[in-house]
């Protein structure tokens, strides 16, 4: 098992109280699996992938357990983390590619960085121009500045650079939103890629959008609301999913070919519960077609066929 | 209602305006009453930029825009005021249209202000409460909140319900499901097809296509500021002609077929094509030898202009960016 989450609650300290972002969530990620995290804004998607790397100030590490490789990472504690960022766990944050330090070329950003992690340019160089090449870049742009690249050739030098050291988990929030439908492709492919080559082991896409996550992901991790809502492989998501949310949240989304006159689509009503002070029970209760008494008791996330697991009273 | 006719774009870039970008070359297009118009394209495309020319935001270069057969690339002030109440728009990001420290009540209040000042009060919460119930907001969940307390597509129904007020005929969306949530972003959808049926005419700008497949009737798919093919919605997309409307929805992200899929279907349609140009083609059958094609298509310049391929399915030259070459030639 290369990640092994287990049980993990990180909560925000705001003045009005605690915000549970992420609150009980347990998950396995296997060897060269790319695991998609799919939901709407707030469900803590981002904050479970800030939490495997590091924690802000904001952030409080409220129990739980983060396994890489069967070795124990220190999650919470900021100084013990830095042996294990960049060479271990790499995040690619959201809007990276407009991070870019403006007035540095990115050959002398690229420097900076693996001086800050005790790696000589000059050993890795031929290694970084092979890769960018890979993505179909040339070695050129390391003399280039950001502000000359689109944000795809940015998008994607950020990938090659997040990914130099080979570490055994890459995180990748929204890699190819604000993209180009043909440049989010081509991102989206060299993601593929990378996992293919063994430069990362495992990998964590975040993104909003269900569609990219069934071209790139082998399984999906649906959230809802600081839970886990569901976790099956991509095309089980897609084609049977289980959990109500997962289905009210496909069934949400035309495709190119849907037409309104032909097929009416419609969303789901109501919106999320305040993480502030988040109902007992299923917390997609209120929204839930399906809701009935034993809802107001947690669901546990169990397994309920090889590689599915549901966290939903209605499905047995 | 609404005719734009050859209107171009050039903007002023570089140190003291130096150079030229050209945003929007010769593009003509129509909406008629009661019809949802899709401007598809990527960034930089001038989709954007010919919504506002449209609102009067953006002067325009060249061309003309009709409004029910008057001119309004030349409004004055007070003209464009009498424009306004017929022309709205709306803007991708909800929560920056509103003013962070009013409640937004206070968007109403303005437009009472500034377009009924004689309407009484308790005549104005009349149509207020129906205006709101048309894009079905209950007016007592957000009247008196501030924009923070509010989602952001009860945000983007709100600003509907604003345009509404003003009985307009057109309204320009411009990117306005982008900042939504999956879950909410087809609510408003539907709401702009159940406009549509009120007889309002949409100008649906976009870059994503499912959503513009999914509400409009006909499409514009323009890139680098010219439309390379336009037409019936499901004629554009079941039939794609020009490359680069091909390789756009061959790279659209599907939810039942993957990328390799979709490539090994259009790969079958692109052998047919390749080398191809459909447009002159079309014009070396109306007689024209390559190259003498300025004066074809109303006078558009060479390679702009469009060709009807199939009736209410137009195409252009297969070239992409405007100054490369034909394919065919």
């Amino acid at each position: 098992m290369a990640l092994s989450v287990t049980d993990l609650r990180v909560w925000y300290r705001t003045l009005k109280g605690d915000v549970k972002a992420l609150d009980g969530v347990t998950f396995d990620v296997a060897d060269g699996e790319i695991m998609g995290i799919a939901g709407e804004s707030g469900c803590g998607k981002t904050t479970l992938g800030k939490a495997l790397i590091r924690l802000d100030t904001r952030m409080r590490h409220e129990g739980g357990t983060v396994a890489l490789d069967g070795e124990k990472l220190p999650i919470a504690d900021d100084a013990a983390m830095r042996r294990y960022r960049y060479r271990e766990v790499s995040l690619i944050p959201q809007y990276a590619m407009s991070a870019m330090n403006p007035t540095r070329k990115i050959g002398k950003m690229i420097r900076d960085l693996l001086a800050a992690h005790g790696v000589r340019y000059a050993e890795v160089l031929p290694e970084l121009e092979r890769r960018l090449g890979l993505v179909g870049l040339d070695a050129e742009v390391l003399k280039r500045y950001p502000i000359e690249l689109s944000g795809g050739m940015k998008q994607r030098v950020v990938l090659v650079l997040s990914t130099l050291l080979n570490p055994s988990l890459l995180i990748g929030d929204e890699v190819t939103s604000a993209l180009d439908v043909s440049s989010q492709k081509a991102v989206a492919r060299a993601l593929v890629e990378f996992r293919d080559h063994g430069f990362v082991r495992s990998m964590i896409v975040i993104t909003h959008d269900i569609s990219v996550l069934f071209q790139v992901a082998d399984t999906i991790l649906v959230m809802y609301a600081g839970h886990l809502a569901e976790k099956a492989p991509a095309r089980t998501i897609i084609d049977a999913p289980l959990h109500p949310y997962t289905k009210m949240l496909i069934g949400a989304l035309p495709q190119v070919g849907d037409r309104y006159d032909e097929q009416r689509l419609s969303g789901i009503e109501g919106r999320p519960p305040s993480l502030l002070d988040p109902p007992t029970g299923c917390r997609f209760r209120d929204r839930c077609p399906l809701a009935h008494d034993r809802c107001a008791e947690a669901p546990p996330f169990r397994e309920v066929a090889e590689g599915h697991q549901v966290a939903c009273w209605a499905v047995s | 209602m609404l005719t734009l006719d050859r209107l171009d774009k050039v903007y002023k870039t570089g140190t003291f305006g130096t150079s030229d970008l050209h945003a929007v070359r010769q593009v003509s297009l129509d909406v008629r009453r009661g019809e949802v118009v899709s401007l598809i394209g990527e960034s930089g495309s001038g989709k954007s930029t010919i919504g506002k020319m449209v609102l009067h935001l953006l002067d325009s270069s060249g061309g003309t825009i009709t409004f029910d057969g008057r001119d309004v690339t030349s409004l004055g002030f007070r003209e464009r005021r009498e424009y306004y109440r017929r022309v709205q728009g709306v803007f991708q990001d909800p929560f920056s249209s509103f003013n962070p420290i009013f409640k937004v009540d206070r968007t109403f209040e303005t437009l009472r202000r500034s377009y009924f000042p004689r309407v009484s009060s308790s005549d104005w919460r009349g149509r207020l409460e129906e205006a709101l119930g048309a894009v079905s907001l209950q007016p007592g969940d957000i009247l008196g909140k501030f924009p923070h307390q509010l989602s952001g597509g009860q945000l983007q129904r709100l600003l509907i319900a604003r345009a509404l007020l003003l009985d307009i005929d057109l309204l320009v969306a411009d990117e306005i499901i982008s900042m939504l949530d999956a879950s909410t972003r087809i609510d408003v959808l539907n709401l702009l097809v159940e406009l549509k049926s009120r007889g309002l005419g949409i100008l649906f700008v976009t870059h994503d296509l499912s959503l513009g497949n999914y509400v409009s009737d006909r499409v514009v798919i323009l890139y680098k500021g010219r439309v390379v093919e336009r037409g019936v919605t499901s004629a554009v997309f079941d039939d794609p002609l020009h490359p680069y409307t091909r390789d756009l929805l061959a790279s659209v992200p599907h939810l039942d077929r993957t990328w390799e899929d979709v490539e090994a279907e259009e790969a079958e349609r692109s052998a047919n094509l390749a080398g191809r140009c459909l447009y002159h083609e079309a014009l070396a059958a109306q007689g024209r030898a390559f190259g003498e094609e300025a004066e074809a298509a109303d006078g558009v310049p060479d390679g702009v202009g469009l060709v009807e391929h199939t009736p209410g399915h137009f195409v252009g030259c297969f070239r992409l960016a405007a100054d490369d070459d034909c394919p065919a030639a």
